[in-house]
């Protein structure tokens, strides 16, 4: 457990502080809102109709711009292999790993995401829908990335990989997710069992994504 | 007596590859033939969808075999990452194209029949966006085994992709129950029986052992291909080992 929080702080201390580029993730989330806005146009009845959706793809998206900060870093400083030696518990490494990716980044978006919702116009109810089903879906996003992360170790520039093996693999907690809010926003009461099947993907990715990526810190750094 | 461990010799699966490739090269024609009779002239009209039901014997069996060909592919990626077996890592790379394909097909003809159906080439239902994800996996597969040169490491990296992509697989076949959607409920594989009239059966089952069978053809020459590229690759590496030193 102490290796956990170590390393949470850890990679929390270098997200945050200069040249970490945790906000960055914000910044293109913001962007890719106002992207999509110049795309749609100003009408206020269509945009407040593809909110939902709109901010949870961005969020998805925009996380997975970071997928390489994960272990690419500390694989090329040797950092990695400091820690492979030091402990036997890859998979909490791991698991560490990916629960700092979703507090420096996705929880950052998350807090964007009602801010970013004013300027798509969406509706009053769809405010808590949203974040609750952010909450509970995008940890999925995380851990599916650190397996990414894991996976492109041996390659230099991989983010773009990363994206096309990622993607796949998270469309269950978007239309989860979506549904979520959706019913949510609508009162319902499809709310609370989509977030349950969303919570249960985000459940099984903290078991299965850990344990692969372990396995594979293993392969790179033996 | 050859037996399956007898296979797992590189070596000796390609004699034997060699020798069955004529054979289940015939046997896919002789039941493409007898499917594609069955199929176009000796099965029925669908009295709501008319002569286009026909789509479906070259359609459900692409869709059976997308699904088959990464089953295959994680049982070999699985077998491979356990026994260490390259000839098992070699089957899991070989199939990923083969699969591709079969999930193009399966997406291309729902397409052509989704038009006079559903009055569109596409839809977003339920299966049909899961094989287009399935399809993407595919490709996201492929695409890994192309960036990491040293193939043995790309051959772990790459089984541990596919079983965590595997997870996916029963998340596809179900989704037809998750959601509503525009396509047929599943009507073959249910309890209670296939509620298809037997002669759209016949040619349909006929047409998915063909198709089975082109799977195994085209593995069979591809790994063996496979096999002797790799091999080409160590003899070069071989012959470059000494007066490389020299070069650089």
């Amino acid at each position: 457990m102490k290796i956990f929080f170590a390393i949470i702080a850890r990679d929390m201390r270098l997200a945050f502080r200069a040249g970490g580029g945790a906000m960055n993730a914000v910044i293109f989330y913001a962007l890719t809102i106002v992207i999509f806005a110049l795309a749609a146009g100003p009408d206020r009845a269509r945009l407040a109709e593809m909110a939902v959706p709109v901010l949870w793809t961005g969020a998805a998206l925009s996380a997975m711009l970071s997928f390489d900060r994960i272990f690419q870093q500390d694989r090329e400083d040797g950092a990695l292999d400091a820690i492979a030696e030091t402990t036997d518990m890859m998979s909490m490494v791991a698991f560490a790993k990916a629960a700092a990716h979703w507090l420096s980044t996705l929880l950052p978006l998350i807090i964007a995401a009602p801010v970013l919702g004013i300027l798509l116009n969406m509706p009053g109810e769809a405010y808590w829908p949203v974040i609750v089903s952010l909450l509970v879906g995008t940890p999925a996003i995380s851990m599916l990335g650190t397996l990414a992360s894991a996976l492109a170790l041996p390659l230099r520039r991989a983010s773009v990989l990363m994206t096309i093996l990622t993607a796949p693999l998270i469309s269950p907690s978007l239309i989860f997710g979506v549904g979520a809010a959706k019913a949510g926003a609508a009162g319902d009461p499809l709310f609370a069992p989509s977030l349950m099947i969303l919570g249960a993907f985000s459940l099984l990715s903290c078991v299965v994504a850990p344990l692969a990526a372990a396995t594979l810190i293993r392969f790179n750094t033996d | 007596m050859t037996t399956i461990y007898d296979l797992a010799n590189p070596k000796r699966f390609e004699a034997f590859a060699k020798t069955l490739t004529p054979f289940t090269a015939a046997a896919t024609a002789a039941l493409f033939v007898a499917g594609l009779y069955f199929a176009l002239f000796h099965s029925p009209a669908d009295y709501q969808q008319g002569e286009t039901v026909r789509i479906m014997y070259v359609h459900v069996p692409a869709a059976w075999m997308a699904m088959m060909c990464y089953t295959s592919m994680a049982v070999a990626s699985a077998a491979g990452f356990i026994w260490k077996h390259p000839l098992a890592d070699v089957a899991a790379k070989t199939t990923a194209p083969i699969g591709a394909a079969f999930t193009f097909l399966a997406l291309f003809t729902g397409s052509l029949w989704g038009k006079p159906m559903w009055g569109a080439w596409w839809a977003w239902d339920a299966r049909l966006t899961s094989v287009l994800i399935l399809f993407f996996m595919y490709l996201g597969y492929i695409a890994l085994w192309n960036a990491i040169e040293d193939k043995t490491r790309a051959a772990k990296i790459a089984a541990i992709a596919c079983l965590v992509g595997f997870i996916n697989v029963p998340i596809i076949k179900f989704s037809v129950d998750w959601w509503n959607s525009l396509h047929q409920p599943a009507s073959v594989f249910k309890e209670g029986g296939p509620s298809i009239d037997g002669s759209m059966l016949t040619p349909l089952f006929l047409m998915g052992l063909a198709y089975t069978l082109l799977y195994v053809t085209l593995l069979f020459i591809a790994m063996r291909a496979e096999l002797a590229e790799r091999r080409i690759q160590r003899l070069e590496q071989a012959a470059r080992a000494p007066s490389g030193a020299v070069i650089s």
